[in-house]
């Protein structure tokens, strides 16, 4: 099947999806944002300046790395990690970072506002920020600050204003909230950092942008390495950036299958996973929505309230969907699935002792399901799995369950 | 889905035959500012709700914005946002703040606007809400996170039930975009005082003349402004700017404070008769539409 890549129209739509749902007061920055990304994506000089970061300060490329005792152990396809964890500051997030830091300095906006769950995006931000010279203020939920407290201490030692955030189920979605509060209050001198896949357009075809960099690599290194594509792509889907980042250069070849991984935490019924995809067939209140900005799949419950959720990860525990994998899921590009907390758990221990790689829970997902599939490949058979980012940050939770 | 193109806006959409309409026109010719009144649907009881609406319109409110509650209200600082949690704890959902407009629709003719974030009237389904939003009696909607671009399907849904659809214009908004709301906007124009959210403020905001005076030039609907109006001295220097002063937050605290149904009714009744004070005699006031 194809798909059109051309997406989103100029409406910031994929498919149905997407769009601008906000309060008329952003509109102005959703426009400004625009049109400074239009200008930048064609500026030599931005490009050159967003290429020497990534290359000098974030470490890119990465590898593309075979696991030869995974792939042994699974007795299946051969296993290909893409090694984001192995970026500055320890995950995907820091290609977005650096791309929006630079918008941001561009647009003449000297301070930057971020939510963050598993605090990766958080550190990234705060990261790029002192690199770039601008201030930045980070929404957290208190749940995830207790769960991810060596991040607080990142951020707050990178000059970061960490701000805690009570409401709601005090994770991502409410940091999510608290952060356009700020914004629609300082919306002249401020941008909004978003860190992944969603919200009102432009952020997710942006934000997309400037993760498709793992793919296009991923792509030149298998070819380099294996002559030939990949047959199965795993990712990890909590906003769905380093998916869709990992995705977009394959989107075209039909042969190479997709798969994207949701929290399926601790149940099935509403408010104790957070598998918005995975759940679309009416199973658990996941249907399309309004939240945050975007027409999305989104857990809630039959009047229209936004759902709670529930992951060991707290990178992957928010209720809605970036837009585009929405539209990926209704056209069958991409298949999504859904892995328990235990389960992701016991993946980040295996990942950890065949291979000497410590995941970061959410990646653990992906490698979740990648164990339960990979027995059933063929040996001839190519796997991509995207590790989104390191697993130092989740010490205190592996530990809880050892 | 992206709209058409915008038509002009210079016909005469005061001439509203709904209840809004007649009310601005009322308070037009008495030369008054009106006063609109925020209040939480549900909070802290969809029963409680039913007095206090009384209460306000009976203490000189010209307009009832009934809020709908949300898990998610990004738009409200925490006074609104608190108030929405209550609401929602007791089990307030779209379909009971719109029977609520049917009792209240039984014992006042005050216009009625449902004012809601997008996604539990889209949860509901465009059509099922306007009618039976209208059948309930109320007069029109406003939705925080609606914008025009994004609003033809709802456009056409809750017109043809005859409801105006009330947008909201921002400091921020350029006068492209203005000129856009306007022409989708019915009833009123709500203009945002501040960029930022609801709540209480010390002092009205200085962008609000300018926006006032943009707005002018693309319509002649009646202007309300809100976000941050709470004292009778922010609305006793509207009436040169304005057509109306929203007030919510301030009146959604009275209810926060009081600790009864009857005693929240009071302080709202309270609150609401000074700013109407202040509205009628404000140093703003403009000349009677017979003055001259």
């Amino acid at each position: 099947m194809s798909y059109a890549v051309e997406v989103p129209r100029e409406s910031g739509r994929y498919g149905p999806y997407g769009g601008r749902y906000v309060p008329e007061t952003l509109m102005a920055p959703l426009e400004e944002l625009e049109h400074a990304y239009e200008q930048a994506r064609t500026d030599h000089l931005f490009q050159a300046e967003l290429d020497m970061l990534l290359r000098d300060f974030a470490g890119r490329p990465t590898p593309l790395q075979f696991a030869p005792r995974l792939t042994d152990y699974l007795g299946g396809a051969r296993i290909y990690l893409k090694r984001e964890d192995l970026l500055h500051t320890g995950a995907h997030k820091i290609n977005n970072c650096l791309g929006q830091g630079l918008l941001a300095r561009r647009m003449g906006k000297n301070r930057v506002i971020a939510e963050t769950g598993a605090g990766q995006h958080g550190v990234a931000t705060a990261t790029v920020a002192a690199r770039l010279g601008l201030t930045a203020t980070v929404y957290m939920g208190t749940e995830d600050m207790e769960r991810q407290r060596l991040n607080v201490f990142r951020m707050r030692l990178l000059g970061a204003e960490v701000i805690a955030v009570e409401a709601g189920s005090r994770t991502l979605k409410d940091a999510i909230n608290e952060a356009m509060r700020d914004w629609v209050t300082n919306v002249r001198t401020s941008h909004y950092l978003l860190g992944s896949v969603l919200g009102a357009h432009p952020y997710p075809m942006i934000v997309r942008d400037f993760q498709k960099i793992i793919g296009e690599e991923a792509r030149k290194q298998i070819e380099q390495i294996e002559r030939r594509l990949p047959n199965y792509l795993f990712a990890c889907v909590g906003g769905g950036s380093n998916s869709i980042g990992l995705f977009h250069a394959f989107l075209e070849e039909p042969k190479v299958k997709m798969i994207g991984v949701e929290a399926g935490g601790r149940g099935g019924s509403l408010g104790e996973h957070a598998a918005r995809l995975a759940a679309r067939r009416g199973l658990t209140g996941s249907r399309p929505g309004v939240l945050q900005g975007t027409y999305t799949y989104v857990l809630q419950t039959a009047d229209g309230q936004i759902a709670t959720t529930h992951s060991v990860s707290a990178g992957l525990d928010y209720p809605a969907v970036g837009p585009e994998h929405a539209w990926l899921a209704d056209q069958g590009r991409a298949e999504y699935t859904a892995v328990a907390d235990g389960e992701a758990i016991e993946a980040a221990r295996m990942l950890a002792r065949t291979e000497g790689i410590i995941p970061a829970l959410e990646s653990a997902h992906a490698v979740a399901e990648l164990i339960r599939r990979a027995p059933q490949m063929r040996k001839d058979e190519i796997v991509i799995l995207n590790l989104s980012g390191r697993g130092d940050k989740d010490m205190e939770t592996l530990s809880r369950y050892a | 889905m992206p709209e058409a193109a915008t038509p002009p806006s210079t016909s005469r959409p005061s001439e509203s035959s709904g209840r809004i309409g007649l009310r601005f026109r009322e308070l037009a010719e008495a030369g008054e500012l009106g006063l609109v009144a925020y209040l939480m649907a549900g909070d802290p009881s969809i029963e409680a709700s039913e007095k206090i609406v009384i209460a306000a319109a009976q203490a000189g409110a010209d307009l009832i914005e009934l809020g709908v509650p949300f898990s998610d209200p990004v738009a409200d600082g925490p006074t609104i946002q608190r108030a929405s949690e209550r609401a929602l704890r007791s089990q307030t959902t779209l379909a009971r703040v719109i029977e609520l407009v049917g009792r209240l629709r039984a014992r006042t003719d005050v216009p009625l606007v449902l004012f809601s974030y997008f996604n539990p009237i889209l949860q509901m389904g465009l059509g099922s809400f306007a009618r039976a939003a209208a059948a309930a009696g109320a007069d029109g909607v406003l939705v925080t996170d609606l914008i025009p671009e994004e609003a033809a399907e709802y456009r056409a849904a809750i017109g043809a039930r005859g409801l105006d659809t009330i947008f909201l214009a921002a400091p921020t908004s350029t006068d492209e975009r203005l000129k856009k709301i306007a022409a989708s906007t019915s009833g009123f124009l709500y203009l945002i005082s501040r960029t930022g959210v609801t709540g209480v403020r010390d002092k009205l905001s200085e962008d609000l003349p300018a926006l006032a005076r943009r707005a002018r030039q693309f319509t002649r609907l009646p202007l309300a402004v809100g976000f941050g109006i709470s004292e009778p001295a922010h609305v006793s220097i509207l009436g040169g700017i304005a057509d109306a002063a929203v007030v919510g937050s301030a009146l959604v605290a009275e209810i926060e404070r009081a600790h009864t149904p009857a005693q929240a009714a009071a302080a709202v009744a309270e609150r609401v008769a000074v700013l109407k004070r202040a509205a009628r005699e404000g140093i703003g006031r403009k000349p009677a539409a017979g003055d001259d």
